[in-house]
């Protein structure tokens, strides 16, 4: 077993999520695919680190651990803002862009 | 040539005078209606009497030939190109013949369309129509005479639809434009012929240098001006349009379509004698189409009941004689034009009599309606007599000298198809004593039958003086212009000294002939037409013959089969292809973009999934990309 | 040249790997929105794990307390707010989406993995040595005040800008004026019909589901005592709980204060 086991994983999980953001239509859920899609790069980052020998993947790691937090929050307050105009939290409102 | 001095250089005034007439009246519009008709008539008057002063200068000059300098057209490098007069006998026979007669017409139709609210427009109509018409004899090239020949057309086809409102006539006047423009064609190409060749069309440079060209480019030459002049004069194939021209006012059946426009053929042909003189092969040609055409003529003339359609294929017969004259060569060009002008007295005073019969009996144009007439109309009547005694040769009135003097040109040439085309031409004399005397019985004489209401009176004096001039021409123009004032002579700075040919047939046995067969005309024409009484209605069960002869031997219907059938299929075919071809393509490749515009937009769903969906698709070719060139 | 891992390792990798697999699919497909969260915690941890296990100590604690302690408590908090029911029906708007997503999901999912695989095959574990186990945070924090120091401020700025961000984003302004003072609530309250304060909570219920509503005296339902997005079961419908069976039913004990049957009783 070698460290790209690792790094497989860590796609798949990636592509895993990606498929959730296309499939799922409530809001927070896909919001919660994208989370999982950042865990998944997190892991890969981590796993360069130690392959290089080096902390800078770590770091890397924790920076985006910190920004992903701040966009859950600023997302999930959009999303109640427009959850309380519009009572519905569903991807598929915004359409007005259809043809 | 000399240049012009004194009146001569004024000459141009022959043509401004009734042009600026013809401007004036067109642009005044109804203010001018008082005396409109009275400005028409003085600027022909006025070129009349100038015509007839340059002419007495031009007999007193040594060289009969003089060339005025209008302007300069195109000067740019070596090509200049002049606009110009030539006034010389045979033009000046021409001025005479068209303001002369002009001027009488003139003063007849401020009788005859006094009562028509658009008889200023008639007047200006007319004018323009002398002053093209004095354009094409007056001018020294080609391309002038073209200008009038042009100019011509327009007023012929002005002038027949002047009662535009009628269907008849619009439809005459389309027909008349386009079987001239058939001929002009003709007329076009020989004279681009003559540029592209000889680098002018100036008369003076062509002759001159018409003897360089190969016999081939000659013959085209003489071929294609007998098609332009064929379309301007109503001979086969393009005869057709001259009939219906008819529908037209008399006036200008009598000046237009029997004294001067159609004669603008014979007089291209005349003019273009040195190109003539050339060609062996041309001429022959001419002579045919005038033989054929003067049977045709004279053969349709018998079965028609409209009196000026009778007149009108008398016309289509006579300068067939006129053509067979001038393709005789050298000797015929005098006899011809000699016909030309006595034939422009008694026709041009046929018609005005028609058209003080016509006048008469209420426009009515049936001989049939007709009869009795001689007692009621009286002048008329005897200028009417005079003429028709000149046109079927009488002896010693003025068709017997100039019919005479092309017969015997005709038969002098002594082979074969000079003895045909005499024969041909002493036949179609015999024919046209019994259409004549038909039409004299059945308008003048017998038991009147008119129709209820009509009360036949005299015409005024405006009409009838014109008509006492012109028949006192039917009488005298002949001798005058064969004997006494010999027209060989005053042409002969043109044509050449008149030689005295080698009569095959003695001419008085020529003369004895002619006589003999135009009394047999007449009298059948009365034991057919004159002894019987007219049937009101035309008899429906006759002969194949009369029946050919009623539809002219069939000239409309093959015009139709040939060219108008065909033509509008092609016009259909056209029509189909554009719109389903031209605009199914059109419309096709917009519809087409339509819709696939339309298909395609339906990808912007609006849905953000659908867009992320792209994203990932997008990402997996990238991917996809990078393994292949990593891997490759 | 490819080290391989320790036989430990492995077997964490290959218990965990497979869990966090399942987390995540099981995110992706549970219809319910508060089932999905509960299975991206569960990746979440494995997660933590697989951080701890790859020498970054330090980033598995911060996974598992920041991450899944505050993040995913974040997000179950708002789906129980907001998105508690608004699931999403099984049958897809989108014609193809689903069959598509799959397929490029695979196809992505092969392609990378592949090419990763095949990549990374003599990826060197030199390890981190010290800094990959008690010496971690002092070497993260040598970096991060050093070398990451901008990226570090900028971060905090972020930070206070999400906080007040979200702040701002959730605020519901309220016409001035709207929100009534205790005196008008009070003046409102006594010129209506009626004066009493409203019953506290349980006063006229029958049952301890909140399912079921409250009856008043004259025998009706009480609007005031219907939840949302419940389905109002029956009063008498409700399960007895023991005990009282022996009194037999719950309105013998009342008796009735009327002796014409009440209007509304029966149902």
């Amino acid at each position: 077993m070698t460290l790209s086991w690792y790094l497989v994983l860590a796609a798949i999980l990636f592509t895993i999520g990606a498929v959730g953001v296309l499939v799922r239509r409530n809001a927070i859920v896909v919001f919660m695919c994208v989370e999982l899609m950042l865990n998944s790069v997190n892991l890969t980052l981590v796993t360069f680190a130690r392959a290089n020998g080096t902390v800078d993947g770590q770091i890397m790691a924790f920076f985006v651990m910190v920004v992903a937090a701040a966009e859950v929050v600023v997302g999930l307050a959009i999303i109640m803002s427009i959850y309380r105009t519009r009572r519905s939290a569903s991807v598929d409102d915004a359409n007005l862009l259809k043809y | 040539m000399v240049p012009a001095e004194g009146l001569l250089s004024s000459s141009w005034l022959l043509i401004a005078l009734p042009l600026a007439g013809a401007a004036v009246l067109l642009r005044g519009g109804r203010r001018t209606d008082r005396w409109g008709h009275l400005l028409g008539t003085a600027t022909v008057v006025a070129a009349f009497v100038i015509g007839l002063l340059c002419t007495i200068q031009l007999a007193g000059l040594e060289e009969k030939s003089v060339g005025i300098d209008l302007y300069t057209f195109i000067s740019s490098g070596s090509l200049e190109v002049k606009a110009g007069l030539l006034y010389d006998p045979l033009s000046a026979v021409f001025v005479l013949l068209i303001t002369g007669v002009g001027s009488l017409i003139h003063i007849y139709s401020i009788g005859y369309m006094a009562h028509d609210p658009g008889r200023r427009r008639f007047f200006a109509y007319l004018n323009l129509f002398i002053a093209a018409m004095l354009l094409l004899v007056l001018g020294n090239s080609y391309v002038a005479l073209y200008v009038g020949w042009e100019g011509v057309g327009l007023a012929s086809y002005l002038l027949i639809a002047f009662w535009y409102t009628r269907p008849a006539a619009a439809t005459a006047a389309k027909k008349a434009f386009i079987m001239n423009r058939v001929g002009d064609v003709g007329l076009a190409l020989a004279i681009f012929l003559m540029f592209s060749q000889l680098g002018t069309t100036t008369y003076e440079g062509v002759f001159g240098g018409v003897g360089t060209l190969a016999g081939g480019t000659i013959t085209a030459l003489g071929l294609l001006l007998l098609l332009g002049a064929c379309g301007k004069s109503g001979q086969f194939p393009l005869q057709a349009w001259l009939p219906d021209a008819m529908e037209g006012p008399t006036p200008v059946s009598a000046l237009i379509h029997a004294a001067t426009m159609v004669t603008a053929g014979v007089y291209l042909i005349a003019r273009s004698a040195p190109i003539y003189d050339l060609t062996e092969t041309a001429r022959t040609v001419v002579m045919l189409i005038g033989a054929l055409t003067l049977l045709i003529g004279a053969i349709a003339g018998c079965a028609y009941d409209d009196i000026k359609k009778v007149l009108a294929y008398s016309t289509v017969s006579q300068i067939g004689y006129m053509f067979l004259a001038v393709g005789l060569g050298p000797v015929g060009y005098v006899a011809g034009l000699a016909h030309l002008l006595a034939h422009g007295f008694f026709k041009a005073g046929l018609f005005l009599g028609a058209g003080s019969v016509m006048h008469a009996m209420d426009d009515q144009v049936d001989m049939r309606r007709y009869g009795g007439l001689w007692k009621k109309l009286p002048i008329t009547f005897a200028t009417f007599s005079l003429g028709y005694l000149a046109l079927i040769g009488f002896p010693f009135l003025s068709g017997y000298f100039t019919k005479d003097a092309i017969i015997e040109a005709t038969f002098d040439r002594g082979d074969t198809l000079g003895y045909a085309t005499g024969g041909v031409a002493v036949l179609a004399a015999g024919l046209t004593a019994f259409y004549m005397t038909r039409l004299m019985f059945m308008t003048f004489f017998g038991r009147p039958r008119w129709e209820e209401g009509v009360h036949p009176h005299e015409a005024p004096s405006v009409m009838t003086v014109p008509m006492v001039v012109l028949a006192v021409g039917s009488v005298g123009a002949g001798f005058a212009l064969v004997q006494a004032f010999p027209l060989s002579e005053w042409l002969s700075p043109v044509f050449g000294e008149p030689e005295e040919a080698e009569h095959v047939i003695a001419p008085l046995t020529i003369g004895i002939a002619l006589t003999v067969v135009m009394f047999l005309g007449a009298f059948l024409a009365w034991l057919f037409v004159g002894r019987r009484e007219v049937p009101v209605v035309a008899p429906v069960r006759v002969s194949p013959v009369t029946r050919a002869a009623r539809k002219a031997l069939y000239a409309d219907a093959i015009n139709e089969s040939l060219f108008m059938r065909p033509g509008q299929w092609l016009t259909r075919a056209l029509v189909f292809f554009d719109n389903r071809g031209v605009d199914g393509a059109v419309n096709g490749l917009a519809a087409t973009l339509g819709g696939s515009s339309s298909r395609l937009g339906r990808t912007q769903t609006g849905f953000v999934r659908t867009y992320a969906l792209g994203m990932l698709g997008g990402a997996v070719l990238v991917a996809g990309a990078l393994l292949a060139v990593t891997a490759g | 040249m490819t080290q391989t891992l320790g036989g430990g390792e492995t077997v964490v990798f290959w218990v965990l790997g497979p869990i966090a697999l399942a987390g995540a699919l099981g995110m992706v497909l549970s219809r319910n929105a508060v089932h999905s969260a509960l299975w991206l915690v569960n990746t979440m941890l494995a997660f933590g794990v697989f951080y701890v296990i790859q020498e970054a100590p330090f980033l598995g604690a911060v996974q598992i307390i920041v991450y899944t302690g505050a993040i995913m408590i974040l997000f179950l908090f708002v789906l129980m707010l907001v998105g508690r029911d608004t699931s999403d029906s099984v049958v897809e708007t989108l014609r193809g989406q689903r069959v598509a997503a799959i397929i490029l999901g695979i196809g992505f999912a092969g392609l990378v993995g592949a090419g990763i695989a095949r990549a990374t095959e003599d990826l060197p574990t030199d390890g981190l040595g010290d800094p990959g186990g008690a010496g971690n945070i002092p070497a993260i924090s040598e970096l991060l005040f050093t070398k990451y120091l901008l990226a570090f401020e900028v971060t905090s700025a972020l930070l206070i800008t999400a906080a007040v961000g979200a702040m701002v984003l959730a605020h519901i302004e309220r016409e001035p004026g709207s929100r009534l003072s205790q005196k008008e609530l009070s003046r409102a309250r006594f010129l209506s019909e009626r004066q009493g304060t409203l019953p506290g909570p349980g006063v006229f219920a029958r049952a301890n589901s909140v399912a079921v509503p409250a009856i008043l005296p004259d025998g009706r339902v009480a609007e005031e005592s219907l939840a949302t997005g419940l389905e109002p079961q029956e009063p008498d419908e409700m399960p007895r709980p023991t005990g009282r069976g022996q009194l037999g039913s719950p309105d013998a004990a009342l008796g009735t204060l009327d002796p014409a049957p009440l209007e509304g009783r029966d149902r």
